[in-house]
């Protein structure tokens, strides 16, 4: 794999690192963030633990606002908050920060909706022994929910490896940049064949442990 | 000594759209220490409010409530907390945490009362040994089989020694035989264990078989309380009388007496069998003093706290004035119940007398 004399391999292997560095940094920090968000935005909904409907409509508004922005617009909206967040405009680093953000909106949804799935009665039966709001939460709610959830990390980590083909938009690099740049506008077919495959074997690796951990999770 | 609970004119409303519905109706109750306690009622009757209402997951519209002497009515939600701790509560749906061992369901109100690790593995041993499941410790709920689930709720409840177990209509789910096994469980956790235990359920034969006391509710209230035996020796209200009728099938309706009429022509009577008269020898016994011919044409008898009660329908034949003296000497002792013939039956009955 070439371009014009010039070896390709070096770069598609820098390539690749950019793209775990972006998708990890934001499973990670929007992974915890977005469970955080998504656990308040199911707490305070009206007849739950921590029910309050100020809070709930709020979150909700807000998470309603953003999901639907597309990813490449959101990047360059938020411009002036990630360099005052990052202290850069461009690169790997900097759109690690709209990934974070846009992907802490998208997990909450996918938290929240595995959370109200939880039979109310197992809420009921730990209150019963005196538990307070918070530590239901965190020992009931979300344990009980943790397959689900893995499972819903694991899509999640196909959204975020999508998200980060558009980080080319802000030369954040990365293997969507790289198949802009040598494959796509240079008529590159066998590069773009390339990336693609390597795009699938890294999804495939992801579900694959996502679906193993979810089944450890559950004992089956 | 004082009531274990003691409810005076407690009801809840609850806001659902315009109108707000009152599921309790100024229901006022004591149940004693020690006491099995049963509150039986349809479904919709506000029994499973009633019983919330007693360990604060719900509180009440107005009306006071004392749990073991302390108050559980006009606290704050932090402060009912620790309250609820001391009361034990099963459920219909058993409610097990599926991620968590059976160890660990039994362990959970322990750590949640900050025990340590030592005190808390000890206490899950000597509960999982006093529900029969200690080789199933290790197991998970979706590994056991409804009793077994029931079992693993009782020993969680239990944990922390309340004085006070709720059962929210604990063997619904479960079949004939598994529920017979928990309402043992149950009987040996009162007797053994000195716990109070207050059964809310559908079911008269789950009451009359653990109960002691037993209040009857309906639409919200509660139109009749008393001993188990007596409510069943003397329902005062329709709705008791049918929920008797359902575990005792003592009783020939309408329809089985018209049945009975074509095979048996003679006087049919249904005689109440109390312990304080009307058993069986009774029966017999004054049959022969009167001269009358009896042949038991229905019925049944079965026991309450080890006394026996039902009824037994028969068929008289005799002399009219013979059967009459016998009726008369028992209803001294007993209730008896004579079904009228409608008008023809009566004529054709009277031309076979003639005959």
């Amino acid at each position: 794999m070439n371009d014009g004399g010039q070896n390709l391999w070096p770069l598609l292997l820098v390539a690749i690192g950019q793209t775990l560095e972006m998708v990890l940094a934001t499973l990670v920090i929007g992974g915890i963030a977005g469970l955080v968000l998504g656990t308040l935005l199911y707490a305070s909904r009206p007849g739950n633990l921590l029910a309050n409907r100020a809070v709930f409509m709020v979150l909700n508004l807000v998470v309603n606002i953003v999901r639907p922005i597309p990813f490449i617009i959101f990047i360059t909206t938020v411009l002036p908050l990630t360099f005052a967040v990052t202290g850069a405009s461009y690169g790997t680093r900097a759109v690690i920060f709209p990934m974070a953000l846009m992907a802490t909106f998208a997990t909450s949804r996918i938290v929240e909706q595995n959370l109200i799935a939880l039979d109310p009665g197992v809420i009921e039966a730990a209150r019963a022994m005196g538990a307070g709001p918070l530590r239901i939460i965190w020992t009931v709610v979300v344990r009980e929910a943790l397959a689900p959830l893995i499972l819903g990390f694991t899509f999640l980590f196909v959204a975020i490896t999508d998200m980060s083909a558009m980080a080319g938009a802000v030369a954040g690099g990365g293997l969507g940049d790289f198949a802009l740049q040598y494959g796509y506008q240079r008529y590159n077919y066998a590069a773009m064949g390339i990336i693609i495959a390597v795009i699938v074997v890294i999804v495939q690796l992801a579900q694959l442990s996502g679906n193993k951990l979810a089944r450890r999770v559950l004992r089956r | 000594m004082t009531a274990m609970v003691s409810l005076r004119n407690v009801s809840k409303e609850f806001t659902a759209g315009a109108a707000p519905v009152r599921a309790v109706d100024n229901v006022s109750l004591e149940i004693q220490r020690g006491d099995v306690f049963g509150i039986i009622g349809y479904s919709g009757a506000g029994k499973s409010t009633l019983v919330r209402l007693i360990n604060a997951l719900e509180t009440a519209t107005s009306g006071t409530i004392v749990v073991d002497d302390v108050p559980v009515t006009g606290r704050t939600e932090r402060e009912l907390r620790p309250a609820r701790a001391r009361i034990g509560f099963i459920f219909q749906q058993f409610n097990l945490l599926s991620s968590r061992t059976v160890a660990g369901n039994v362990a959970y109100p322990l750590r949640v009362a900050r025990w340590s690790k030592e005190r808390r593995e000890a206490r899950v041993a000597e509960l999982l040994e006093f529900v029969g499941l200690s080789d199933k410790a290790r197991q998970y709920p979706d590994q056991l089989s409804g009793g077994q689930k029931q079992r693993v709720g009782i020993a969680r409840a239990l944990a922390t020694s309340p004085a006070l177990l709720l059962a929210d209509e604990a063997t619904s789910a479960l079949d004939p035989e598994t529920t017979r096994d928990v309402l043992d469980l149950l009987r040996r956790v009162n007797t053994e264990l000195g716990v109070t235990i207050v059964v809310i359920s559908h079911e008269m034969s789950v009451v009359s078989y653990l109960c002691n006391r037993v209040a009857v509710m309906d639409e919200g209230r509660v139109v009749e309380q008393g001993d188990v035996y007596d409510i069943f020796a003397s329902p005062q209200q329709t709705v008791t009388r049918r929920f008797i009728s359902t575990a005792l099938h003592d009783r020939p309706s309408p329809d089985v007496i018209e049945r009975l009429r074509l095979r048996h022509p003679g006087r049919i009577v249904t005689v109440a069998v109390r312990d304080t008269g009307g058993s069986g020898t009774l029966l017999t016994e004054r049959l022969r003093a009167h001269g009358v011919d009896g042949s038991i044409v229905y019925g049944g008898i079965t026991d309450i706290g080890a006394r026996p009660i039902g009824s037994l329908t028969l068929e008289l034949v005799g002399a009219n004035t013979d059967i009459d003296a016998l009726l008369a000497s028992l209803r001294e002792q007993t209730d008896v119940v004579e079904y009228e013939r409608e008008p023809g039956h009566q004529e054709a009955a009277l031309q076979e007398v003639a005959r």
